[in-house]
């Protein structure tokens, strides 16, 4: 265990350098000049020189690699080419905005997703399966962007029940500390607040889960039909123990350890979705932002954005790795290929 | 869409185990309709290789209603996508600025966008840039993928280590974070975009066929062609890819979904397709302001791309379970 640990752990370091090589090529090399779009088009070549100079953009791209990189291990991602304030600053100014979101989202599919998941299971070839399966179906064919659009339809311009987009009213906003919204809320005892950030998340995060909830359901189903099959589940049965405690007790722990790996890896993957989320619900996260930025070819952020999304699913990949590695010994890395 | 489930509901035997009921072929086909992921423990003796993988694979297809449905739905949109220009009752790039944001009536069935421009037949010359775009992207990323698979399956040792990690680092960055950061160093537009989408989706192909191939090569029929001395290049292609085709082909249908909800994400985005060409992602794009003001500018176009990707989910879900009732997802 120890030695799969490390291995994997190690594995991480040339995945990183790689995805910071690739992401700075994509940049740097294959990108079109960016002096022109950020200067104007009617700005000289005297001026766009001497930007490109001062921006160092000049220099051979091997400097300019490591010129980046020994910056970035020290926690200097560059500028923005418009604002001229730093990288890091600017995503952590929007970063809490995503967290907040995703982490919404990944609560609304898990707790959704099992649910129906198992009751899809439990109660096999009932209607709750057949309404499952088509959920679950439905959830992964759906444009995340559209569902949003319809939500904001519906349940903002046909109920009202909803804000249509934004993070909170603008006079409600908490003061900041965390950046969480809901925890400043509540830090201030704002209860009001509160209940309007809450009110705010909803929509987005249900839109931006579906997907997640949609796999949840499915995994969480077929690993619960799984675990109902095996003999132990039968001698607990054939002992006579009611029903919901077989379920309850026997069938759902083991049933949920694969589960586990799925939501961690979803969870990864909501931080690309929140780009399309965002766009819809004008949420102020760094997922809009990175659309604008890759429009008016703002590229350092651009690269900073990437490569801490990268650091993250890397990271949260690893820990889904180790945590099924823990859940369930049976597992033989040294045979398993593909997951 | 009710109809599939409704004949699961009556026809699958309710008694039993999963195992009981995966033994026929048959009842497996209805069983599996929403692509379920199969419950591994079965008997393998019954599942003895059929003379023809083809045969048996549409037989068991035929079966399954769901994925019946959706293949017959797939040639409809094949054939719309063909004969888009003459189903059209309107030019679908001719605006006219006195007829913009009308509701859906008997001259414009789905209505006209902010434009002017008929939604149907936007709609419908839509069909033809969606299904391309997710042919073309699959096939660069399929053709890619399993060069790249095939040679580290086969070559293993270092050829695979740097092969396969170069795959991870794709993957360590979400595929549409990677797709917008390509179309950022390409340039917006249709051709880039199937670039991107081929691009970033090479790693999961050249990992199945990767797997495929390590478990293929240790056949002894494989063994057999290195000792009459055949080149690696001939075994790869015909005697170890071929095993490993119908694997790839359900995972190619699947991905075909994925590649039309990405194209529509990234017109979604603006930076697919460039207007007045019609894409649907690009529709709800631009329409997106009209929200409140006129729902329907934003409904067909979303209806569409569902509906498409259902199709090739469910089909690719039939295949899949056609194929192989052990297979898993991913």
């Amino acid at each position: 265990m120890l030695k799969y640990v490390i291995k994997r752990v190690l594995m991480v370091l040339p995945v990183m350098i790689g995805v910071s090589i690739i992401v700075f090529s994509l940049m740097r090399v294959f990108s079109p000049d960016p002096a022109p779009i950020v200067l104007g088009q009617h700005a000289n070549e005297e001026s766009m020189q001497a930007w490109r100079e001062a921006n160092g953009l000049n220099d051979p791209v091997v400097t300019q690699y490591f010129a980046y990189i020994s910056g970035a291990l020290k926690g200097d991602l560059g500028t923005s080419y418009y604002t001229k304030s730093a990288v890091t600053d600017e995503i952590f100014a929007r970063f809490p905005a995503t967290i907040e979101l995703a982490v919404a989202a990944i609560v609304f599919a898990s707790i959704i997703g099992i649910g129906l998941g198992v009751m899809a299971a439990v109660k096999k070839n009932s209607i709750f399966d057949a309404a499952g399966s088509l959920f679950a179906l439905v959830g992964v064919s759906i444009p995340i962007f559209w569902l949003g659009i319809l939500f904001i339809m519906f349940f903002s311009g046909f109920l009202h029940w909803f804000p249509s987009g934004g993070r909170i009213d603008v006079l409600l906003k908490p003061a900041e500390v965390t950046g969480f919204y809901m925890i400043d809320a509540l830090i201030a005892g704002d209860g009001e607040a509160f209940s309007n950030a809450l009110n705010h998340l909803i929509l987005p995060a249900l839109a931006l889960g579906m997907y997640s909830m949609a796999i949840i359901t499915r995994m969480t189903r077929s690993s619960m039909l799984e675990t109902l099959g095996q003999d132990y589940i039968r001698t607990a049965r054939a002992k006579g123990i009611t029903e919901t405690k077989v379920i309850a007790k026997h069938a759902l722990r083991p049933s949920l350890i694969p589960v586990t790996t799925v939501i961690g890896l979803q969870f990864g993957s909501l931080l690309g979705g929140a780009l399309l989320t965002e766009s819809v619900f004008s949420w102020p996260g760094i997922g809009k932002f990175t659309v604008d930025c890759i429009l008016k070819s703002d590229f350092p952020v651009v690269q900073g954005i990437v490569l801490l999304v990268a650091v993250i699913f890397v990271t949260i990949n690893l820990v889904a790795d180790l945590a099924y590695a823990y859940l369930d010994p049976r597992i033989k890395y040294s045979s398993k290929k593909e997951r | 869409m009710s109809e599939w489930n409704q004949s699961s509901l009556d026809e699958v035997p309710t008694m039993g185990s999963e195992s009981q009921k995966a033994d026929e072929t048959f009842a497996m086909g209805i069983a599996l309709p929403d692509g379920e992921i199969p419950v591994p423990d079965y008997d393998e003796t019954l599942h003895e290789k059929p003379e023809n993988q083809w045969l048996e694979m549409w037989r068991s297809l035929r079966a399954n209603r769901a994925a019946l449905v959706s293949l017959i739905f797939i040639v409809f949109l094949v054939l719309v996508a063909i004969l888009g220009p003459y189903l059209t009752p309107y030019n679908p790039i001719e605006t006219d600025m006195s007829s913009a944001l009308q509701t859906p009536s008997a001259q414009h069935w789905f209505g006209t966008d902010q434009l002017g421009m008929d939604i149907f037949s936007r709609v419908i010359a839509g069909t033809r840039v969606s299904l391309t775009v997710g042919l073309l992207a699959v096939s660069i990323a399929l053709t890619t993928g399993i060069i790249l698979g095939a040679i580290a399956g086969y070559a293993g040792g270092w050829v695979d280590t740097v092969i396969m990690r170069v795959m991870d680092m794709m993957l360590a960055i979400p595929s549409i974070l990677l797709a917008i950061t390509l179309m950022a160093a390409l340039g917006k537009g249709i051709d880039k975009a199937v670039i991107a989408i081929g691009l970033v989706s090479i790693p999961e192909y050249a990992r199945i066929v990767r797997g495929n191939i390590l478990s293929i090569k240790e056949n002894d029929y494989i063994a057999a062609a290195h000792v009459v001395g055949l080149s690696d290049a001939r075994i790869i292609f015909r005697h170890v890819l071929p095993n490993a085709l119908s694997v790839i082909i359900v995972r190619a249908t699947l991905g075909i979904s994925s590649a039309i909800l990405d194209t529509a994400a990234l017109g979604f985005l603006g930076l697919g397709v460039q207007p007045p060409q019609p894409e649907w992602g690009d529709m709800l794009g631009r329409a997106r302001g009209f929200i409140f003001q006129a729902p329907h500018t934003l409904l067909y176009p979303g209806m569409a791309i569902t509906a498409t990707v259902l199709a090739f989910n469910l089909l690719g879900d039939g295949l899949r379970d056609a194929l192989d009732p052990r297979a898993r997802i991913k």
